[in-house]
């Protein structure tokens, strides 16, 4: 191995890795949500269906979408690396622990809480993702776009979408409130004059995007009929 | 106080161990934890049985002998403190009180509670030290070290080595320990000579006794007997980022 594997194949390495894919992917949370807003605006869909096809067609989106891919992928393998070797670290367990005494519930359930992200993504890339760029969507009238919103207000009218939807969005708020600042840690990014405010902004940051989300599904099931 | 002990007793390396239940009466509330199993393994000796072995040497909390899971904890319930420090008044008359070794793949455990953490040594041994030369004495604060970097690297140094960090550590990682060792001398004009070096070795040795990864859950910082802080870790990533981008090691 020359250098760069071995530096990024060590247990900091591929921390240094998680960190860098979770911020990237906590940007890439910024950019889908504040897209979505369209979403509230009340004109049966036009201005949602515009910009979801603006983001099938920019090839600039369409070439994020391979690093985005990417990032999940790197995240999600390096995850999977790291909880394999964190258990083999401890073969024996203790028969009494109490770690509730000494660490945050999600600190130690990082991989469980991503697990249930994963199997969201899975699901809203089926009910979402695969029909508007494989499948056969309806148009709208006099426009060279299709109907994703129909899907949309199809989806949230299941309340079971709606209950995984909105579990997910709360797994992924306690993903990132140990995530984001953590990251900071992992990277050595530390220092007393801004630790506390990444702290603080992490958690505000977790929570309202994870409220955002989480708002889009409830919206739909309880105040829009078509 | 009448106690009921749980121990995990292990013959050897190679033997499975099982916790055996004792029961323990007359203990005074002002007995160190360690003097209470001093009372036990003395009634063991007089019934002809085998005493439990644990680690301990100081008996003052600085040299990083005992060690010891008590109900779930490393080094017992209170914080900041480790074993030999911890006093039984700290639990009550008819209480249940388990104890087992530090449980990870990189410190076996010997026999009974004792583990093996020779890990630790072979870490400092790669690169836990600075080169000086011999001869003469130098002048005492030759080199100026600005009073806030002493107090860090001071800090960092009263790290003791027990290994509660590990034992903590819902990964069995080693990064507090390190981290301690590491940012103690990197932060030191002495330190700086060896300090891309250090790091690299440190972290690949730490790699090779098998310790897991850091989570960031904060365990060890809060387990830790002589307060270690999580900064460490921080300024040890830094080092091993800036180490790997820029030493002579390719």
């Amino acid at each position: 191995m020359n250098w760069f594997t071995k530096t990024f194949s060590s247990t900091i390495g591929r921390k240094i890795i998680m960190s860098v894919t979770g911020l990237f992917l906590c940007s890439f949370l910024v950019v889908h949500l504040v897209g979505n807003l369209t979403l509230f605006y009340r004109d049966g869909g036009e201005a949602f269906n515009i910009y979801s096809h603006f983001m099938a067609n920019n090839p600039v989106i369409r070439t994020m979408e391979i690093v985005l891919v990417l990032g999940f992928l790197f995240h999600i393998y390096d995850a999977i690396v790291l909880t394999r070797r964190n258990k083999a670290a401890r073969p024996v367990g203790y028969a009494e622990n109490h770690p509730q005494e000494n660490s945050t519930w999600s600190s130690r359930n990082m991989g469980l809480l991503g697990t249930i992200i994963l199997v969201f993504l899975l699901v809203h890339l089926w009910n979402f993702f695969v029909p508007a760029r494989f499948g056969e969507l309806e148009g709208v009238p006099n426009a060279e776009y299709t109907n994703l919103y129909a899907e949309v207000v199809k989806a949230f009218k299941n309340p079971i979408y709606v209950g995984l939807y909105v579990i997910s969005m709360i797994a992924l708020a306690y993903h990132l409130i140990h995530g984001f600042q953590s990251a900071f840690q992992s990277l050595g990014l530390t220092h007393k004059k801004y630790t506390p405010f990444i702290k603080t902004f992490g958690v505000a940051f977790s929570v309202l995007i994870s409220l955002g989300f989480a708002l889009i599904p409830l919206y739909f099931f309880f105040f829009v009929n078509l | 106080m009448d106690l009921t002990l749980k121990i995990w007793r292990q013959k050897d390396k190679n033997s499975a161990g099982q916790l055996v239940t004792y029961p323990l009466n007359g203990i005074s509330p002002d007995m160190s934890f360690l003097e209470m199993l001093d009372v036990l393994n003395e009634e063991l000796l007089v019934k002809g049985e085998e005493p439990v072995a644990f680690d301990h040497d100081c008996r003052e909390g600085i040299c990083g002998m005992c060690s010891l899971f008590i109900n779930g904890r490393a080094h017992g319930p209170e914080r900041g403190t480790t074993t030999c420090q911890l006093h039984m008044r700290h639990f009550k008359h008819g209480d249940t009180i388990t104890i087992e070794p530090w449980r990870a793949a990189a410190f076996p455990v010997h026999k009974d509670l004792i583990v093996d953490r020779s890990a630790f040594d072979r870490i400092q041994q790669a690169g836990g030290y600075v080169s000086v030369n011999t001869g003469g004495v130098p002048d005492a604060n030759e080199i100026p070290i600005p009073k806030t970097i002493a107090d860090k690297a001071f800090d960092a140094a009263t790290c003791i080595g027990c290994g509660a960090c590990v034992a903590a550590c819902k990964n069995a990682s080693a990064m507090l320990f390190v981290s301690a060792k590491v940012s103690q001398l990197a932060m030191l004009p002495q330190g700086k000579v060896e300090a891309k070096t250090r790091v690299e070795n440190m972290v690949a040795q730490m790699d090779v006794e098998g310790f897991g990864a850091c989570s960031n859950t904060g365990a060890c910082a809060a387990e830790c007997p002589v307060g270690i802080s999580l900064d460490n870790i921080a300024m040890m990533n830094r080092e091993y980022l800036g180490a790997k981008a820029s030493s002579e090691n390719v």
